[in-house]
Formats: structure tokens, sequence, C-alpha cells
């Protein structure tokens, strides 16, 4: 088996892309980026499976000269998933976009209620979080 | 025999939720089928442990296929044990779901789907318990992720949304680690099957094996919220309701502390990651119990236990030995109890009290006297008080540790000691404010009423709830609070202006939420939903009285792992492994 340097290019540079857009606060970038990591770890299987060959159906073809098919059902499997969240998450963005108008990861507003939080607010009435949420 | 049942424990649930997606019109319908279901598995989750213990590990190819090509599940001590324990919790929440949905209707959670969702989740569960493969173990991963998802934002408002994106991504990126990780041990080792895995893997330079270790460990170590990547935890799980929360608590990290272990012991026995699971295990105590002394909210108290207390599973694991596994074993096998009791108490708490705020509750003691033993109990088993199981548990992890005998097994030692005492100070706290004061001592008066009217000042028209005495406290951040309301008066005018008014709007979230406490306050608790957490909170007793002969089998099961052959015979028998 010859090895290729297109592969592995293809794939980093997925990864790359991917961790990028992942890392934005903006959850239609975030899919983009899930999506072309779901893509990279696709050819990283493919790849996983060694060099090309012929279609794995007995029959036809000499089992020595026959591509790995166990990668390509892992493949397959991954790719409905990947698909079914993706949906998800797509039908997700919609939602945060018909209630808040806005589709960024959204902060805990608890959480900064704790974080500025001092010794003398130990008995500090609980307020009401705030419905909406806008950078 | 084992043949035939090990598939059920996943079969069953995915058809069970099949047919409650048919029958989702007639609710009586879907709540006896979905009951059903889930008693009939665990009926076969108890004779697979049973069968188990007696036989040792035994595997089933799925569909006759021959075994390093099919899918192979693996039934052994560990497996049994975590799938009993796990069933057996789900029964009690669907159970407390079922209380909650004929009390309420199905205004904030729509049961139609959450039933079917429900069953999704347990075969999820199921699956990952009795994978004998990685690639199934991811699979089963992905399963039970799509339904927490979906139940996770269950109604979709606007704070579910918010903490169910958090949760989403986190898990999504852990998955995409845990694939590619299968793909590169595909790619070294020619196989995905666990017991070929764990002949092949040693056979591999010294360096693979760490890269690949440690991979698998990032992405379960996400799952099972170890420090440093625990943080997505506290922020998605309080937001949705209470028996989703409850079965996340504990079910979904005790999938990934269960991955761990098999990591650890069936595929990287050298225990090359020890030392860095030992100080992750320290910083998960400490970090997640010094959140939860700062946290105010119930639910958020309990979730930042939850993550502490992951550290006491990953404290036994980390130490390698047959008592640090066993003790962490069965202490998987209580904290999955006593987590979800004390998640279904909260439900309760909010119910009664109208809020899961600490600092407005009082006097639940009084108004609700069983309510608050079923929260007394729990919490002191949890804080590790004799002679409670979490007392057992803790003390066999302490012994293990002390037997290791090195500097860092000592820091582990301490660090454990210390959290327990934390984890004690964090409860009688929420006993002291929530269910001991009498209720005019809370700074917001009459809980239920302050609450609704403090959710929608905009909505109740008066805007002021109760101020607190005139407390130099209470002056000082009397502006910051009005300057809140007004902040809080705007948005509720710009929700309104903006979206279309439907009824589940995210926005009128916790007025809804306040204006239901208000009316349900003065009712009686259901006693469905109090029976389930009964129900549960017994069991963590029983747990406690039944420590000597679950102590024995955590310590078989630890045996097993590893040792490792009874896992790898029983898939290949006695012969070479291919």
């Amino acid at each position: 088996m010859t090895p290729t340097v297109l592969l592995p290019v293809l794939i980093g540079g997925l990864y790359a892309a991917g961790v990028y857009l992942l890392l934005d606060r903006s959850l239609t970038r975030v899919l983009l980026g899930v999506l072309l990591l779901g893509n990279a770890t696709n050819l990283l299987l493919l790849s996983a499976g060694g060099g090309s060959g012929v279609a794995p159906i007995l029959g036809p073809a000499d089992p020595t000269s026959m591509s790995d098919p166990l990668p390509q059902a892992l493949i397959l499997t991954a790719i409905v998933i990947t698909f079914g969240v993706a949906a998800f998450v797509l039908a997700m963005i919609h939602r945060s976009w018909r209630l808040v108008r806005e589709e960024v990861v959204g902060t805990d507003e608890e959480d900064r209620r704790i974080a500025v939080r001092t010794a003398t607010d130990a008995d500090d009435v609980a307020l009401p979080r705030r419905p909406r949420r806008r950078r | 025999m084992i043949g035939v049942l090990a598939p059920l424990p996943v079969l069953l649930p995915l058809l069970g939720a099949a047919g409650a997606l048919l029958v989702g019109r007639h609710p009586r319908v879907q709540r006896v089928l979905s009951l059903t279901v889930l008693t009939t598995v665990l009926a076969v989750a108890v004779a697979l442990l049973l069968l188990a213990d007696r036989h040792g590990a035994t595997s089933v190819a799925v569909g006759g296929w021959p075994v390093p090509l099919g899918i192979v599940l693996v039934v052994d001590r560990l497996a049994g044990l975590m799938l009993v324990v796990a069933i057996t919790v789900a029964l009690g929440v669907l159970v407390f779901a079922v209380g909650q949905g004929s009390a309420d209707g199905s205004e904030a959670t729509p049961l139609s789907i959450f039933h079917p969702t429900f069953l999704v989740l347990v075969a999820g569960v199921s699956d990952a318990f009795l994978a004998g493969d990685l690639f199934n173990l991811y699979v089963g991963f992905e399963i039970l992720l799509m339904a927490s998802y979906v139940l996770l934002t269950l109604g979709g408002t606007a704070s579910r949304i918010r903490g169910g994106i958090t949760y989403v991504i986190v898990s999504l990126t852990s998955s995409l680690i845990f694939l590619a990780a299968i793909g590169l041990i595909y790619a070294a080792t020619g196989t995905v099957n666990m017991a070929q895995l764990a002949v092949r893997l040693q056979h591999l330079p010294a360096g693979i094996q760490l890269l690949l270790q440690s991979m698998l460990l990032v992405a379960f170590g996400i799952k099972a919220a170890v420090f440093p990547l625990s943080a997505w935890l506290p922020d998605s799980y309080p937001t949705a309701p209470a028996p989703v929360t409850a079965v996340f608590a504990g079910l979904l990290t005790k999938v990934g502390v269960y991955a761990i272990i098999r990591t650890q012991t069936l595929l990287f026995p050298g225990g090359a990651l020890d030392g860095v699971l030992i100080w992750a295990a320290l910083a998960t105590m400490l970090i997640g119990i010094l959140g939860a002394v700062a946290q105010t909210d119930l639910r958020r108290i309990l979730s930042f236990t939850l993550v502490s207390h992951i550290g006491y599973m990953i404290f036994g694991i980390a130490l390698g030995t047959t008592a640090g596994l066993a003790g962490a074993i069965f202490y998987v096998a209580h904290h999955i109890a006593i987590q979800t009791t004390l998640f279904l108490v909260a439900g309760l708490v909010e119910r009664q009290g109208g809020t899961t705020s600490i600092e407005r509750l009082g006097g639940l003691a009084a108004s609700a006297p069983l309510l608050a033993l079923l929260f007394f109990v729990p919490a002191l088993n949890l804080a590790g008080i004799p002679p409670f199981s979490g007392f057992i548990g803790k003390l066999g992890l302490l012994e293990a540790g002390v037997a290791v005998g090195s500097g860092a097994a000592y820091a582990l030692v301490a660090g454990s000691v210390v959290t327990s005492l934390l984890t004690l100070v964090v409860v009688s706290r929420v006993w002291t404010r929530a269910f001991w004061r009498p209720p005019t001592q809370s700074p917001a008066g009459d809980t239920a009423a302050a609450a609704a009217a403090d959710a929608m000042p905009a909505l109740v028209g008066a805007g002021a709830p109760g101020e607190p005495d005139g407390s130099a406290a209470g002056r000082r951040s009397e502006g910051r609070r009005a300057w809140r309301r007004a902040a809080w008066r705007r948005h509720a005018q710009v929700a309104r202006a903006s979206d279309d008014g439907a009824s589940d709007d995210g926005a009128s979230d916790d007025a809804v939420a306040g204006s239901r406490a208000r009316g349900r306050a003065d009712r009686p608790l259901p006693g469905i939903m109090l029976g389930a957490t009964a129900g549960m909170a017994t069991l963590t007793v029983a747990l406690t009285v039944l420590a000597g002969p679950l102590y024995g089998l955590a310590h078989r099961a630890a045996g097993d792992l590893l040792d490792r052959t009874p896992y790898i015979v029983s898939v290949f028998g006695h012969g070479e492994v291919p």
C-alpha cells in the first residue's frame, strides 16, 4: 500500500477548521464546525481501513484485492448519527431564534449572580432570573 | 439462557418506545405500556445478574455472526450489577413522572413524547453496559445521548434551550473524540472487539497505547464529568424537568464512569495514566464540592455534589487495586440511587415551596414532614454518615487508599475526607434553610406567594415582593435589585412584543412556574410522586442493609476486571484469541 499525503492533509485541515468554528459563540458556526469535525472523523475512519481496493462483494472480486468493508459500515452508522444530531441542533437553533431572536450560546445568569455575590449577600433574596438574554 | 436474555434489556425498551409512540394519544395505555416494559426489563436484568454471578461472564453473538465479525454482548458481574441498579432507578423515576403527569396534565412536559424517549434512553444505557465492542459502545452512547437531548429540552422553553445547547455541543464533542479514537484504534489493531483489543493493544508501542488511552479517557471523562471536563454539567442539568434531571444525574455520568472502568481494566491494564486520574479525582472532589458550597439553588447544589462525588469513583479506579475497584463499583451503585432520590426530592420541594432557591424556602419541615424525612435520610447518606451506604462506600475507598500507601493515595484519602465534611456542610445548610427555619425567617416571608410575586412582578402589577427586614445587607442590595426588576420588565415587554404569544413561550417560563406553584402550594403533594420518592429513599436504605452481599459482589466483579481472562474467555473460549 502506498501512503497518501492527500488524506491526512485533508483530515487535518477539516479538523482545524472544525475546531475553529466550534469555538465560536454563534450556533450556526458551531453546527458547521460539528459537521466538519464529523466529516473529518469519517475520513479518519476511512483511512483506518487501509488502501483502496475492489468493492467488497463476494463473487466477482478476489478477497485479497478487496477494500476493508468494516470501516465503511462504521462510517455509514456515523453519518446517520451525525445527520440526526445535526437535524436536532438545527431545530434547537431555530427554537432559540424564535424565542430570543438570537442564535448564540447563552450566558448562565445564575452563574453570574453567584459570581457577584459577597459575604453580606449571604441572606439576600434570590432574584428572578431574567427571561431574555442579550449580549 | 443468557443468550436469550442478554439482548432483551436493549430490545424491549426500543420496542416499548415504538409502541408508546403508536399509542401516544392514549396516555393511560402509554403509561401502562412503559411501566410494564420497564418492570419486565428489571426482571430480566436481575436474572442476568444472578446468572452472571453464578456462571461468570458470558457473551452472546447477536444474529449468530461469528465472533470477531458480528456484534457481541457481554454480561459479566459489573455489567449485570450496573444494569440492575440503572433499571431500578429508571423505573422509580418513571413512576414519579407518571405521578407528576397525572397531577399536572401535560403543560410543561408533553408526556406523549416523554415516555418513548425515556424508554429509548434506557435502551441506550443498557446497550452501553452490555456492549462487547467499542463501536457498539459508541452506538449505545449515541442512543442515550439522542434521547437525553430530547428530554433535556422537553417543552423547548428558553432556559432549557440555553442549557440544552451547552449540553448538546459538549456531548457532541466528546462523541467525536470517542469516534476518532475508535478509528485510530482500528487503524492500529484492525479490530473493535474489546476482548480482541485486550490482547492486541498490548503489542502496540507504548506511545501509541498512551495516545489511544488518553483519547478514550478524555471522551469518557467529559461524559462522566471529571474535572476539568465537568463545567458543562451544573450548567445544563438544573433546567430540565425534575424526573429528567433525576435520571440524568443518576445514570448518564455513571455510564461514563463505567466506560472508564472498562478502559482502565480491560483495554489498558498497565495503569499508565493512573497518576493523572488520581489528581483528576482529587480536583473533581474538591472543586465540585466548593462549587456546591457557593450555590444557593437546591438543584445546582445537587449538580455540584454530583460532580464532586464522581471524584470518589475515579479515586477507586485510579488506585488500580481490587479493593479500590470494588469500592468504586459499590460507590457507583450507591451514588446512582442516592443522587436520583435527592433530585426527585428537589422536584417535590419545588412543588411544595414554589422554588428551589434555599434563600427563599423555609419551614418545609413543619409544612411537609414526610418530605423533610425524605430529604434528611438520603442527605445524611450522601454525606457519608454511618451507618448508611455512603459511609460504607467511602470507608471502603479510604481503606483501599491507605492500603496503597503512596503519597498521592494519602492526598486522595485526605481530600475525600474533606469533601465528605464539606458535603455535610452543604446538606446541613440546605436543611437549616429550607426545612428547619420557620417560614417567617426566610427573607421573602411566605415562600410560595413571594416566589410567585417575585417571578412575575410585571404581570402581578404590584412589583415589589415583601421586602426583607430593613437590614444593612437588604438596603445595600436594594438598588441593584430595583435595577434588575426594571430590566426584567423591559425584557418582558420585548418578549411580549416580539413573540407570537405562544402559550409555551419560554420567556414566561418562570412566571408560569410561579403561578402554578402559587396555585399548588396549599394542595398536598401527589401520592404517586411521594410514593416513588419514598420508594427510592427506601432503596438507598436497602443498599445499606444489603451492603454485605453487595460489597461481596462488587469485590468479585473487581476481581474479574483485574483478572481480565473471564471477559476474554467468555468471548473467545479457551483457545487462541485471533
